[in-house]
């Protein structure tokens, strides 16, 4: 098949940015969205010109590496599915398809399609743990959990830190990202302890950020990969109201 | 006949003296401690951030010790380990049928074919159920049963069930378990995290492992980092490849910089082909996709009997057209034989001509007979993720046509030597997970590589670094020494030679020739000629690799090109080491099959007395001509055994 390709090109965080137009000739229709690139990347090579830089690793929806705004939609828009996962049979010949980083102000560009995503570690970095010491663990089978709150922990838990929630959200708020991992750690008996800190040092964190507020449209679950549910974001706001009436309670 | 004990010429290996089952606490009691206000003194450099990097980087930096912790990806949390589908072992006999830590530690050295340590495969079978503890504590979610106990199930042809599992995304979980402990860590100050920075040599002062040089994979800059010890835990070498299961980044470079700075490479040869993997579909791929082996307890796998029939669809060729070739030859085992035994049995019915798909590299699974049997919602309940992937991919429906497998490259068990302490023959360096060599043998079993990993970081280094640090002055060497300067400017070299080739082949082109070549030669069966052969080809793709490849960009941006290319060098170095392993082993162990010993019925021929050793490679200065050292392994506890699986 042949595609046209309209492609964000930028040479570094400071440079400014463009839309490239490339021709993609003969791709195979079986190919992957990321082997179309690479593709492409090997003609621009051989013809002396500066391949596309864009993030990608396992190629198979799991490290969240991958990401990439493909005509508009954070991971192409099919849903349920990583960048890296579609494939071009999803796409029509003579197609223009416009490429473009996951955009947001705390993400900025590194190069071309490739973005800092490191805000997302800081995030954590304000809570996303249990603070439990290496061999100072109980016996696994101490705390039993019921299947349903175990089953909640895992689908929140399934996150893979991609940050589509916050390219599709029009204020790029990460607040899907810390709503799957406060709903993941508090829901289990051992995050219960540390509840109220990580709601309040991780949202905190993601303002420091400069992700911007949620406004409850939901965009971000629809672009989620993992298919994170909204009910988290409301466990969330629970989980922060909560524990800063008890931290303004005692003042 | 019992075999005469030999002189190994590897360094000595530290295995503790006395029974089996108490050298791991007799071991810990007489290592060295340092005093807990002293750790704080002294800086570990932990290379990577999977399993094994990440847990060991968050254990130490709990006990006070300075880290510094590199990854190549943009976060620690996206390291390899997280493709890990299928579970973690662990003897903690929840199921009351017959574990232990002794069954274990036996079925993990029968299963690696009688090629590993016995002490260190004990070992890892002895921490497993802390493993488990650890990581509930963390918050992993693993699958319960609906009294909230954790739940088991068999897997990789086990006995018993020993295996944890959170869905398909073990490995996702337990990482991101180990990721939150590395950034807790991090918030408390006690590591320092440098991602999306590439190590590009290892720095040695006096013999000892001081350093590392790194580039910044975002401005290119290079750097020398100074610490009183170094761990590597950057994972497998199976993208020599070029096709595997592995992430594309996954890389040579640290562990063979550190064989050229003097580690050994132990047991190359020893790679694992995966038998269920979605088959190749085009000259444009880029890398495998694994389907869980647990497809195999409903699919059969066959092929037709005869090549004419190849190129039909499957529905039009009758029952007594097919060949179900594993449920034939292995009547006891079928479908579900061992991951070595299938694999090499697909190859063959493809060599036979009677593959299917693009190319004739497929076999069969089929699903048919189970959806008769059961229904296809129950069917579409058990494999339903793994149906939509394969739809994802192929674009073909497996409700309605068997699948299409091929076997592909998943996990490497060689990697850098390593003594009882997990420190490589340059005193500092350690090793950790599946860049060692030390536990898994000739051949992998399902569910213990994060196994590994995590008992390496969370328990075994933890516990053994302070013997080496015990014996060093915190901080005496800088990276203010001479030898900093010098294997910086030797790695700026490089850099620099790799872009002024300026040449007409790309990288990648250079990449996929290596990788079919060694596919084709050391992959699923090896022969003296195959080899003899890749060697000399090798070595020409080698020189014509630094006369003609083209690397554009410079050395000071993000260069994803040349990332690549200092890869694919050391890959193509690597890859000759490789060939050579596996010609020096005249016999067939675990994932190492050479055509030239096999039975009559085509199984694989060990010979014990004369290849039970780790083979222990040295660098002596020519790539072509290492220095072969031998580790005899001493079996106490287990006698050997022929796998039969019929």
């Amino acid at each position: 098949m042949n595609l046209t390709l309209k492609v964000w090109r930028q040479k570094n965080r400071n440079a400014p940015g463009h839309l490239a137009e490339y021709e993609a000739r003969d791709i195979p229709v079986d190919a992957s969205f990321l082997e179309m690139l690479d593709i492409v990347n090997e003609r621009l090579i051989e013809k002396g010109e500066d391949p596309i830089a864009f993030d990608h690793d396992c190629r198979e929806g799991i490290c969240g590496m991958c990401s990439l705004t493909i005509n508009g939609k954070p991971h192409g828009g099919k849903g349920g599915v990583t960048s890296c996962q579609l494939h071009m049979r999803e796409f029509e010949d003579g197609q223009t398809i416009v490429i473009e980083p996951f955009r947001a102000r705390a993400f900025p560009v590194a190069k071309d399609l490739a973005v800092d995503r490191s805000a997302f570690d800081r995030i954590i970095q304000g809570g996303g743990y249990i603070s439990v010491r290496t061999g100072s663990a109980p016996e696994a089978n101490a705390a039993p959990i019921a299947k349903d709150v175990a089953d909640r922990a895992f689908a929140a838990a399934a996150c893979i830190g991609c940050g589509a929630c916050v390219a599709a959200c029009k204020n790029a708020s990460a607040m899907l990202f810390v709503a799957a991992k406060v709903t993941h750690l508090n829901s289990v008996p051992q995050g219960r302890p540390e509840r109220d800190r990580r709601a309040l040092g991780m949202v905190r964190a993601m303002d420091e950020a400069g992700f911007g507020n949620c406004t409850n449209q939901y965009e971000c679950v629809a672009a989620c990969p993992k298919q994170i549910p909204a009910e988290a974001i409301a466990r969330l706001n629970r989980d922060f109201a909560r524990a800063s009436l008890k931290e303004t309670l005692a003042g | 006949m019992t075999s005469i004990p030999r002189q190994s010429d590897t360094p000595d290996a530290r295995i503790p003296s006395g029974p089996l089952a108490s050298k791991w606490s007799r071991h810990k009691m007489d290592s060295r401690l340092i005093n807990p206000a002293n750790r704080r003194r002294y800086h570990v450099i932990v290379v990577g951030s999977g399993l094994a990097g990440a847990a060991a980087a968050a254990s130490l930096s709990e006990q006070g010790y300075k880290v510094s912790c590199f990854c190549y990806q943009d976060s620690p949390r996206r390291a390899h380990s997280i493709a890990a589908q299928g579970g973690i072992n662990a003897a903690k006999n929840y199921q009351n049928d017959g574990d232990s830590v002794h069954r274990l530690f036996y079925d993990t050295i029968k299963g690696g074919d009688f090629r590993a340590r016995e002490a260190n495969v004990y070992r890892l079978a002895e921490v497993s159920a802390n493993i488990i503890d650890q990581c509930v504590a963390q918050g992993v979610p693993f699958a319960r049963e609906y009294g909230g106990l954790l739940a088991n199930r068999s897997f990789g042809g086990a006995q018993v069930s020993r295996t944890f599992y959170a869905a398909g995304q073990t490995g996702q979980q337990l990482l991101l378990g180990a990721y939150q402990a590395l950034e807790k860590e991090i918030a408390a100050g006690g590591v320092k995290m440098f991602p999306r920075t590439e190590m590009l040599d290892l720095v040695v002062v006096d013999g000892h492992a001081k350093g590392i040089i790194t580039r910044n994979m975002v401005t290119g800059e290079l750097a020398a980092h100074a610490g009183d010890a170094v761990l590597l835990a950057t994972g497998g070498y199976g993208n020599v490849f070029f096709l595997s299961t592995n992430a594309m980044g996954c890389n040579v470079t640290a562990t063979w910089r550190a064989h050229k700075r003097g580690a050994l490479f132990a047991n190359p040869c020893y790679t694992q082909i995966h038998p269920t993997c979605i088959p190749v579909a085009g000259s444009y791929q880029s890398k495998l996709t694994l389907m869980s082996e647990s497809l195999r307890n409903d699919g059969r796998v066959w092929v037709p009997k005869r090549k004419e029939d190849c190129g039909k669809p499957a529905s039009e060729i009758p029952e007594e057209d097919r060949d179900y070739y594993l449920e034939r030859k292995y009547p006891s085992f079928g479908n579900l034989a061992p991951r070595d035994i299938s694999s090499r049995a697909a190859k063959e019915v493809c060599d036979e001509g009677r593959g299917v798909g693009p190319g004739g590299l497929g076999v069969y699974l089929d699903f048919a007979d189970a959806i008769k049997r059961l229904g296809e919602p129950a069917i579409r309940e058990r494999y339903g993720n793994l149906f939509q992937i394969y739809h994802e991919i192929t674009g073909e429906d497996a409700y309605r046509q068997p699948m299409r497998i091929f076997p592909a490259v998943h996990y490497t068990m060689g990697g850098l030597w390593v003594d009882y302490n997990l420190m490589s023959n340059v005193p500092g360096l350690h090793v950790l997970g599946e860049a060692n060599f030390s536990d898994h043998g000739a051949n992998r079993l399902g569910a213990s590589a994060l196994m590994q990993g995590l008992a390496d970081g969370y328990f075994v280094v933890p516990a053994t670094l302070p013997n080496y640090l015990a014996t060093q002055k915190p901080g005496a060497v800088t990276t203010g020494h001479a030898a900093f300067a010098d294997v910086l400017r030797e790695v700026d070299d490089r850099v620099s030679r790799l872009l002024a080739v300026n040449g007409k082949r790309t990288v990648t082109s250079f990449h996929r020739e290596l990788g079919l070549l060694m596919w084709d030669r050391c992959g699923m069966a090896r022969s003296r000629e195959g080899l003899q052969d890749a060697i000399a080809k090798i070595r020409a793709l080698r020189d014509e690799f630094w006369r003609d490849v083209k690397v554009p960009g410079t050395g000071a941006e993000f260069n994803q090109q040349l990332e690549m290319a200092g890869r694919v060098a050391d890959f193509l170095e690597f890859g000759e080491l490789m060939c050579l392993d596996a010609l020096e082993r005249e016999e067939s162990c675990g994932g190492h099959f050479r055509v030239e010993h096999q039975t009559g019925e085509g199984e694989a021929l060990r010979h014990d007395d004369d290849y039970s050793y780790v083979a222990a490679w040295e660098f002596t200065g020519d790539v072509t001509r290492p220095r072969l050292c031998k580790e005899w392994l001493a079996y106490e506890e287990v006698h050997f055994a022929t796998r039969s699986y019929k």
